[in-house]
């Protein structure tokens, strides 16, 4: 059996439990939502929703597939995961099965959050959303597979404080709320450090309509090169023995 | 079946769990392996399913080399571990057919033998259960279904019955010899219990400091007048029994 045949198997297997259980995704995308919804009003009288829903997509990729990693730390202590790794499935699809099952919760959970954004007056175009929703699909492969590893690699206890604390500067130094560009110089700085900033400032393009931009390249070049280095790091610490 | 020669495991930082076991397993043999805490069981076991990877030494196991063909043994096997692998949030019978999949079954076959799996372990009325909502018994015999869905023709059972009341485990020694009767299955198994081990196992190995030390039928190993007890005590110097019981209350405080 080939390698693509087993990942679909697990990407099926984990997205019918992921549909399953609609509170989680609901759930996800819910602290995204409710900023849109309480802070996205005031943003817009000094900004445009096409600059907020951007880094509130950045916002809900590092909550849901950048906490991707809760799923396998339940499978590793319930032994489902050391069942499955009994089996002659290859260790690559069993991860990347589950890993691309999160982007794709991630991609159910960015549609939700646009819906409500054209609702409340965004005014993107649609070829720009597309291609926004494609990076996020991509990001939220290697966020996913990070998270995978980290749960992996720590103290299963320690996961979830860690996690959903370390998210939160991230999330600030990408610029979801308000553009870098008015940031003091040492923040800017910081923020340049952290991929999610250039991810950001080329979905920000892209919903403006300007497709062919320096920073549309940069942020699908940065957002190509963390999804690569996440996926290898993410098998290498999956095929490992023990993890 | 099975055929080691030196294997080993030394982990980093140098603890030597495993330092050379030999054995041999012939086909259709139900055979007990037995230790005190820490003798390395569980590494053995874990080595022989493709879980560890052994520092030294050689096995064969089901017809296909340990270390050069990891995947060909993971074929023909069945695992069981000791705290099994039933997830609590999903219906067990969907579990249990992924789990046919991915030894390359279709979909329809797998649904066939997933039925006919849990026919046989009387489990048939229990497959759209959750595994949060079954008792421990009837965990137990689904963790023995995902290790059997795929006809192995050898299964590992890890401490199969550590935690069950007296007529679960009743019930699943009873499964396990109906299938070696029916199907000539291989069953190697490790376990705590002398009396499961006198009962359902035709030859015994017994681990102790990473070797093994002894191995024999119960009968040989008894020597006649004395009891497991007595022989595994003058084996290793130390009671399986309050090993047993020291494992098993340490498995009711994890759980």
């Amino acid at each position: 059996m080939n390698a693509i045949r087993e990942t679909w198997l697990v990407f099926r297997h984990n997205t019918r439990i992921a549909l399953r259980q609609k509170a989680g995704i609901v759930f996800g995308v819910l602290q995204p939502l409710l900023y849109l919804v309480l802070f996205g009003p005031l943003f817009a009288t000094i900004g445009t929703w096409e600059t907020l829903l951007p880094g509130l997509l950045a916002q809900v990729a590092l909550f849901s597939a950048g906490l991707a990693g809760f799923g396998i730390v339940f499978d590793a202590r319930s032994g489902v995961l050391e069942r499955l790794r009994v089996t002659p499935a290859r260790r690559t699809a069993l991860l990347l099965g589950r890993v691309l099952s999160s982007s794709l919760t991630l991609l159910v959970q960015s549609v939700m959050l646009l819906g409500a954004g054209y609702a409340f007056g965004m005014r993107a175009p649609l070829p720009g959303v597309l291609a926004g929703l494609v990076l996020m699909a991509l990001l939220g492969v290697g966020l996913a597979a990070l998270s995978n590893a980290i749960a992996l690699t720590m103290d299963p206890d320690a996961f979830a404080p860690i996690m959903t604390t370390g998210v939160v500067p991230l999330v600030l130094l990408s610029g979801a709320f308000l553009p870098m560009s008015m940031a003091p110089a040492w923040l800017d700085a910081i923020s340049r450090a952290t991929p999610f900033r250039y991810v950001v400032e080329a979905v920000r393009d892209l919903f403006a309509g300007r497709y062919a931009t320096w920073t549309v390249a940069a942020g699908a070049a940065v957002t190509a090169g963390l999804t690569v280095a996440c996926v290898v790091v993410g098998t290498r610490v999956f095929n490992r023995e023990n993890a | 079946m099975i055929k080691t020669s030196g294997l080993s495991k030394t982990f980093k930082g140098g603890v030597r769990a495993v330092t050379g076991v030999d054995l041999t397993v012939e086909a259709g043999e139900i055979v007990g392996f037995l230790g005190p805490n820490g003798a390395g069981k569980t590494t053995t076991m874990r080595m022989l399913t493709t879980l560890l990877r052994p520092t030294a030494g050689a096995a064969t196991v089901a017809g296909h080399d340990l270390v050069t063909d990891p995947r060909g043994v993971r074929r023909r096997i069945g695992y069981v571990s000791q705290g099994g692998g039933v997830g609590p949030f999903d219906p067990v019978g969907e579990e249990l057919e992924l789990h046919a999949m991915l030894y390359g079954m279709r979909p329809a076959q797998a649904r066939e033998r997933v039925a006919e799996t849990l026919e046989r372990l009387d489990l048939a009325p229990l497959a759209d259960r959750t595994g949060g909502t079954l008792s421990g018994g009837q965990r137990r015999r689904f963790d023995l279904a995902f290790g059997l869905v795929h006809r192995p023709t050898l299964l590992f059972l890890d401490e199969p019955t550590t935690g069950l009341d007296p007529q679960s485990r009743a019930a699943l020694w009873d499964h396990i010899r109906r299938l070696r009767e029916e199907d000539g299955l291989t069953v190697f198994l490790s376990t705590h219990y002398l009396d499961e081990a006198d009962t359902l196992a035709d030859r015994l190995i017994i681990i102790d400091h990473g070797a093994v030390v002894a191995e024999g039928a119960p009968a040989e190993l008894k020597g006649g007048t004395g009891t497991l007890d007595d022989a595994f005590l003058a084996i290793t110097g130390r009671s399986l029994r309050e090993d047993g019981e020291a494992a098993a209350s340490g498995a009711r405080g994890a759980a």
